[in-house]
């Protein structure tokens, strides 16, 4: 066991820890995830005022950019969990790494759609090809091989140990659908919000996109934990603690 | 750490290693000959000369739209920096499209003319009310507001 890691942090790394952490945390952010999406969806939709250029069309950015977020920030801990799967081969991180593609997947999807949407209202077209859009695109793809190639195999931990080695390869288009709208001239506009610098936009309409921000976490946090506590149950069912939690459910 | 662990991680990072510099060098690569448009200055200078087809971005001018009385036929005029260029388009525009807005024009060279059959307007990633926009532009004399607001973009 390595110095530096705490002890904490092995022991939540074991099933049953995780399974009950898991289950005391999820109602928890299930909850802050619809407070804080149902706030960012008024602010956004009834408080927010139009834009200058753009009108009420604008507000489809509160769906879309959170949503563009949390399909670069999901590939990004999928990725760091299937690296620790192949070096460590520590169960818990293929379960988290396989248990987001799938959320990651919905966001991208929901990414590409809403900015299809807006596209055509503002652009006017559907679909383009430039840098941002095709990366966003190739996103999408590498989310469906990862989740095609763990079903494809029979042993499950197998066939995430392969498709993490996808998932980890395919972290490099993370940046380059980042930075896609510096590299190249492109129809799809720079970043708005920086982590450096001034971001340009009001602040009636920031605070709603930050909201959504939140929620978006929160409702990934929600949904990887409920997945991740259903595969630990079937990855382990012959194992006593999962035993013990069938035993308590027969006879409560 | 022991050896298995240390084999499969050096593996790993080599794997990784690999193929960001793979695709760091298809990004350089692309950077050259993956541009989504050209602007009026670089048609004059002859760099789309080998495009049949290709895409045309730049602003607007203002006061150079003129539309035809009987037909779907516009023209008007493209600039950036330090180049013009006249544009003709039969068919219907976005609702951005205006005088001094950004726009993404395909189509191909007709003489000194460029026939668009698309013509796509752009928007830059500034969001702010109406009114805060007008009380801006009162404090800069009219100066554009993406001009003043995102000095580290071109305005393209």
């Amino acid at each position: 066991m390595a110095k530096w890691i705490p002890l904490w942090l092995h022991k939540l790394s074991s099933p049953p820890v995780f399974y009950g952490f898991a289950g005391k945390l999820r109602p928890w952010a299930i909850t802050l995830a619809i407070l804080l999406g149902m706030a960012a969806l008024y602010g956004g939709l009834v408080l927010a005022p139009p834009d200058y250029q753009q009108g009420d069309d604008y507000r489809i950015i509160f769906i879309h950019v959170p949503c563009a977020w949390m399909s670069l920030f999901i590939y990004g801990v999928m990725g760091i969990a299937a690296f620790i799967a192949l070096v460590w081969r520590i169960k818990l991180a293929e379960v988290v790494a396989m248990a987001s593609a799938p959320i990651g997947a919905s966001f991208t999807f929901v990414t590409l759609v809403t900015g299809s949407l807006w596209g055509e209202r503002m652009w006017g077209t559907w679909w383009t090809w430039d840098a941002r859009l095709t990366s966003e695109l190739v996103l999408l793809f590498l989310y469906l091989g990862v989740i095609a190639l763990y079903h494809s195999f029979e042993d499950r931990r197998q066939g995430a140990r392969t498709a993490a080695f996808l998932a980890l390869i395919g972290i490099v288009n993370v940046p380059i659908v980042h930075f896609s709208v510096n590299w190249w001239n492109t129809l799809h506009q720079g970043s708005t919000i920086r982590l450096l610098g001034p971001s340009s936009i009001a602040p009636s309409m920031i605070w709603p996109l930050l909201t959504m921000m939140a929620a978006t976490k929160f409702y990934y946090f929600a949904s990887l934990f409920g997945r991740a506590r259903t595969d630990l149950l079937s990855l382990e069912s012959g194992k006593d603690w999962v035993r013990q939690i069938a035993e308590n459910e027969v006879r409560p | 750490m022991n050896p298995t662990r240390q084999r499969r991680l050096t593996l790993i990072i080599a794997v990784l290693v690999a193929v960001i510099v793979a695709s760091a060098l298809v990004v350089y690569a692309l950077q050259q000959n993956m541009n989504y448009l050209f602007t009026p200055s670089q048609v004059q200078t002859g760099e789309a000369t080998r495009y049949k087809s290709f895409r045309l971005g730049g602003m607007v001018k203002a006061g150079s739209i003129q539309r035809s009385n009987d037909s779907l036929k516009v023209t008007f005029t493209v600039v950036d920096a330090s180049g013009a260029m006249p544009v003709e388009y039969i068919g219907i525009l976005p609702d951005l499209f205006r005088e001094d807005q950004s726009v993404i024009a395909t189509g191909h060279m007709d003489g000194a003319r460029f026939v668009a059959t698309e013509v796509l307007a752009k928007h830059d990633e500034t969001y702010m009310p109406k009114e805060l926009k007008d009380a801006m532009a009162k404090a800069h004399d009219g100066k554009h507001i993406d001009e003043s607001a995102t000095p580290d973009k071109q305005s393209l």
